[in-house]
Order: C-alpha cells, then sequence, then structure tokens
C-alpha cells in the first residue's frame, strides 16, 4: 500500500534529479533568508549557484546543533513571522533550547511524510491509534498526531504515563495500533504482565510504531512476542520536523528514509568526509521542502547506516539501520522527555545536598538517583536523613512527572564529573 | 550529670563500610563502649559510644568520613525484672522523647546503661535533674575498665 505512489517510488534518476532541484532552492533561500547562511557561505568562498550536482553538496556548511541555539529564538528562520503557525522546541541541556519553526506548508508535509510511513505499515482509516508520546513543545506526539489523521485514523491523544489509563484506553476503545518509546513499551508489558493481562486475548493490537530512543533487534522481538503485534522503527528528530524522516515498511528491515524531502549523507563524525555507502557512521540530513526553516547538513549525531540494495516493497528511497549510537542529552522514562539539566536544577536547590549526583537507569524504566550528601549539615538524625530523601523523591516527581528512586550517598562518593555523560549510566539493555 | 558524648556516621548500606569506621577507629586506640545501627532506605547511620570521642570525632573527620557528634543521656538500669520499665516511666512522665536508644554494659557486666539520644538534650536534663536516676559518668567507669 502507498500514500503518495509516485513519488515514493519514483525511479532513483528522477529522485536524484527533484533532490538537485530541492537543493538549489533551498540553498537560494537559505542563503538570501537566514543571515547566519549567507555568512558562511561567504566565509567558505561558495554561492548557491555552484550547485550544478548532488556531490557539490559536500562543499556546503554543516549546521550544528550549537548554531540553532546561538540562532535561538528567530535566527533560523527564512519567512516572515506572519507565515509561521507553530514552534516546536528541542530543549538543550546547556542553557538555549533550540526553536523550530513550521509554516502552514511545513505542518501538512510533515503530516504527508506520516502518512506514507503509517500507510507502508497497513493501516487503515479504521484503525485506532494511541499515540503515547508527549504533547507539547516535543515533536513527537502532534507531527504523529497531525499524519495520522491525515490518514483518516481515529487518534487517541493520550500522551505518555498513567499506564493504568493506558490500558483501559486501549480496553474501551479497542486500539489497534501504539505510538510510544521502546523503553515505555517494555515497562507496559511488564504491568500488564503483573496483572495478569494477555495482550492477544484481551486487548485489539495489531502494531506499535516505536522511535526516539535506539534499541535492540532483541527488543523489537520481545515487544512483538509480549503484544502479538508487529512492532516498526520509526526515525525523527525535532530538526527535521520529528517523527517521520524515515519509517519501516512491512518488511522491517530497515527504515526509509524520504529522500524528496531530506538528503542524507553519512560521514565520519571526525573528518566531516563522507562515507561509503554500506559503512556506519554519523547521519547528516538536508531539508529540501521545508519553508519556515530550511537546514543544511545538520549535524544529527545520530551513528546510522545506509542498508545496500532495493527492498521488496518496491519504493525507491534508501533504507536506514536502526540507530547504532546516539549522542543525545535527552532521557526517556516512561515515554516522559526528560533532561539531565532539570534533575541537577532540583538538587542544587536543596541545601543538604552536595555537588555531585548520577542518575541511573536499569531495565524496564527504572530511575534511580544517587545524591550525595553535604557533610556540614550532617547531624546524625536518621530522621532528618529520611525527610531529606523524601523531599528529594517529591520535588524531583514533581518537576519530572515521574518518580525516580532516590539513593543518599556519602560525599566522595561518585566519581567526578567532567561531563554530563558520566552523570548518567544508562544500563537498560533495550 | 556528667556530659557522654555519642559519635554518628553516615554510610550507605553496602558491605565493608563498617570495617573502614572500626579500622580508624582501632587504629587510634579507640576504645568502643556501644554500637547501634540505625538503617533506613539504603542508608544507615552508626552511632558509638566510645572512651575517646574528640580525638575519634577528629580522625573520622580527616579521614573523609561523614561525622558529627552530639551528647546523649545514659542512664543506669537496674539489673532485675522491671528495671527498664522503671526508667521508661520517668522518660514518659516527663514527656521526653526518645528518638533512638541503645544499651551499654560495661566489661565488668554489673552494670547496664541506657542510651537515649532526645532532640532537646539540655531540657531532658533539666527535667531529669531531681529524678531518682543514676547516670554515666564517664571517668569513673572508663578508668575501672581500663585498669
Amino acid at each position: 500500500m502507498f500514500w503518495q505512489k509516485d513519488i515514493e517510488a519514483l525511479s532513483r534518476k528522477a529522485l536524484e534529479e527533484l533532490q538537485l532541484k530541492r537543493l538549489k532552492q533551498t540553498a537560494h533561500r537559505a542563503c538570501k533568508n537566514i543571515p547566519f547562511y549567507k555568512e558562511r557561505f561567504s566565509k567558505l568562498n561558495i554561492k548557491p549557484n555552484d550547485i550544478t550536482s548532488l556531490k557539490d553538496i559536500q562543499r556546503l556548511p554543516f549546521t550544528t546543533r550549537e548554531d540553532l541555539r546561538e540562532n535561538y529564538p528567530y535566527g533560523m528562520l527564512a519567512v516572515s513571522k506572519e507565515q509561521v503557525v507553530r514552534l516546536h522546541t528541542s530543549s538543550g541541556t546547556t542553557g538555549k533550547p533550540k526553536a523550530i519553526f513550521f509554516s502552514k506548508k511545513d505542518v501538512d508535509r510533515a503530516a504527508e511524510l506520516i502518512a506514507r510511513c503509517l500507510i507502508m505499515t497497513g493501516i487503515k482509516k479504521d484503525d485506532v491509534l494511541q499515540n503515547m508520546m508527549t504533547y507539547g513543545l516535543f515533536t513527537g506526539a502532534l507531527v504523529m498526531h497531525y499524519g495520522a489523521e491525515k490518514v483518516g485514523v481515529l487518534v487517541i491523544p493520550a500522551g505518555p504515563g498513567n499506564t493504568k489509563r493506558q490500558i483501559a484506553l486501549m480496553q474501551d476503545f479497542k486500539t489497534t495500533t501504539l505510538h510510544l518509546t521502546p523503553s515505555y513499551a517494555l515497562y507496559l508489558a511488564s504491568v500488564m504482565g503483573n496483572e495478569g493481562l494477555v495482550p492477544r486475548r484481551d486487548l485489539s493490537l495489531r502494531r506499535a510504531y516505536l522511535g526516539s530512543e535506539p534499541y535492540s533487534e532483541e527488543t523489537r522481538d520481545k515487544i512483538e512476542k509480549f503484544f502479538g503485534i508487529d512492532v516498526y522503527n520509526s526515525y525523527g528528530l525535532s530538526e527535521m520536523n520529528g517523527p517521520g524522516v524515515a519509517f519501516e515498511c512491512v518488511n522491517k528491515n530497515g527504515m526509509h528514509l524520504w529522500e524528496d524531502n531530506f538528503i542524507m549523507e553519512i560521514i565520519d563524525p571526525d573528518t566531516g568526509k563522507k562515507l561509503p555507502e554500506g559503512e556506519k557512521g554519523e547521519l547528516v540530513l538536508t531539508t529540501l521542502c521545508r519553508e519556515a526553516m530550511p537546514i543544511l547538513r545538520y549535524r544529527t549525531r545520530d551513528i546510522v547506516m545506509i542498508i545496500p540494495g532495493k527492498c521488496k516493497c518496491g519504493r525507491t528511497h534508501r533504507r536506514i539501520s536502526r540507530i547504532i549510537g546516539r549522542s543525545d542529552d535527552m532521557i526517556i522514562i516512561r515515554g516522559v522527555n526528560i533532561f539531565p539539566q532539570q534533575i541537577e536544577r532540583v538538587l542544587m536547590g536543596i541545601k543538604a545536598v552536595a555537588q555531585n549526583y548520577q542518575i541511573v537507569l536499569e531495565a524496564y524504566d527504572q530511575m534511580t538517583v544517587r545524591v550525595e550528601i553535604s557533610k556540614d549539615l550532617f547531624d546524625g538524625r536518621v530522621e532528618h536523613l529520611v525527610n531529606l530523601q523524601n523531599e528529594i523523591t517529591e520535588k524531583l516527581r514533581s518537576e519530572l512527572l515521574v518518580k525516580p528512586k532516590v539513593e543518599l550517598l556519602e560525599p566522595g562518593t561518585l566519581p567526578v564529573s567532567e561531563g554530563k555523560s558520566t552523570r548518567v549510566i544508562d544500563k537498560r539493555t533495550l | 550529670m556528667e556530659e557522654l558524648k555519642q559519635l554518628s556516621i553516615f554510610s550507605e548500606n553496602k558491605p565493608g563500610r563498617l570495617k573502614k569506621i572500626t579500622k580508624v577507629l582501632a587504629e587510634e586506640g579507640v576504645n568502643i563502649l556501644a554500637i547501634n545501627i540505625a538503617s533506613s532506605n539504603g542508608f544507615g547511620v552508626l552511632k558509638f559510644i566510645v572512651d575517646k570521642c574528640d580525638l575519634a570525632y577528629q580522625k573520622l573527620k580527616q579521614k573523609g568520613f561523614t561525622v558529627s557528634l552530639n551528647e546523649v543521656l545514659a542512664i543506669e538500669l537496674v539489673d532485675k525484672p522491671g528495671g527498664l520499665c522503671e526508667v521508661a516511666t520517668i522518660l514518659s512522665k516527663k514527656r521526653i522523647n526518645i528518638e533512638n536508644a541503645y544499651v551499654l554494659i560495661l566489661e565488668s557486666r554489673k552494670k547496664a546503661f541506657l542510651i537515649v539520644d532526645t532532640n532537646d538534650i539540655e531540657k531532658a536534663k533539666k527535667l531529669l535533674k531531681h529524678e531518682n536516676l543514676r547516670f554515666f559518668t564517664a571517668k569513673k567507669n572508663i578508668k575501672r575498665k581500663a585498669k
């Protein structure tokens, strides 16, 4: 099944011609309307007119997440504010977030891409999609929502968390399709297991779309078996609209990346040089159709590889592997997006907490926050420590909407943190 | 009523912690008279009554332990049925709240003391001043033991 067969199965030659045409337009618009790109082009001493083949993309400047942050809030906008209809942000841990704007056309295009993805997995108008991603500034839920509505599917905007209610919704409305994170899927399975619920017998589920965090083939297998469903990988990032950048078809062997909307390159993250097809490297994406906010050669920091060869489904858009590595700051627990910075903010606001802390993520989405207590404020009273533990737990819960386990540690127990990476220890084997 | 101090040391609940702490005390020639461990939710607070508490406090602090020092009551218990009840009755009458309590028995095994950790030590001392209670006197007892 196709949503836009003429484009999805376009010949490689025609697809590449289309890419080149759109790349030229994008470079022109970016250079003309965004001072950031104008400056970068002149620094590299190139002009949009220098692009004569797709290979020439390698001469264009990269865009990094830091660039987006530095140009926050309106710096990367290529149209007037009158033309923008939606803002999403991808919050950062180091100060400013990244602002992503959508024009009316952009909203529609993002929905079109999602529609292609959903149809590709065999969804139909009478399906019921329970959208368990975070609604709000995060793109995950809303972009999927619009795309599913475009197909004509009934969408339940459940959002994440409140697992008992999620199960009740699935039962009451006979949900057939889930959109959620792999870790939340595992958590959901453990809750259902504990309650003696057998999805095959008690629910109407047929498929799930899993995205937002890396996970393994073994996890897919486990989730498929438990729920009795097909699991499809979804790839996206806020800077590139959110979900719908690449998605699996029924063959479940790599995600078709919509090459009429994006140019993908796989580069060596250290040298920035293009790698041969089939090698794993950092995915770099250029938007080809974005009106409000065109982005050239965006460094996704996601490590993937292009799967060589044609797909049986007939789509000509090449496939990328599941994410092999992702150097992202965001943690997702039970479907809720959390930034280590939020945790730090809470902890550092409590007097009896010393400087050092650690976040440990374990199987089935358990989050433990390990906190060193302040030596000077220790008075020997167990009661005071218990109160402190409760205070930290409660403050974190209200900030994150997820209740962590809090461990109190002696000062000096934790390794001194040099970057935020050591703050978060992810032991989840997804 | 002589002042008796208790050492409190914060510790995670994991093997080897008590050993590390007591090793410091042993190396400094500090004798432990009583010990109590209060644990909760993954951590513990170790309470010690020792003969050289100021020295022990300094050394533990130097070695990086999270330690504090506070005064406690040590009330002599009569070695017969109802001995503890008598003391508890008085504490109750005076409305002294016990945060933590444990027993100190001297080597001679002739005397036992109830160590009472309370949130307002000064008030407790005042309230108990005229009660018929005998308190631990460090000098007398420790010296005798040292012989």
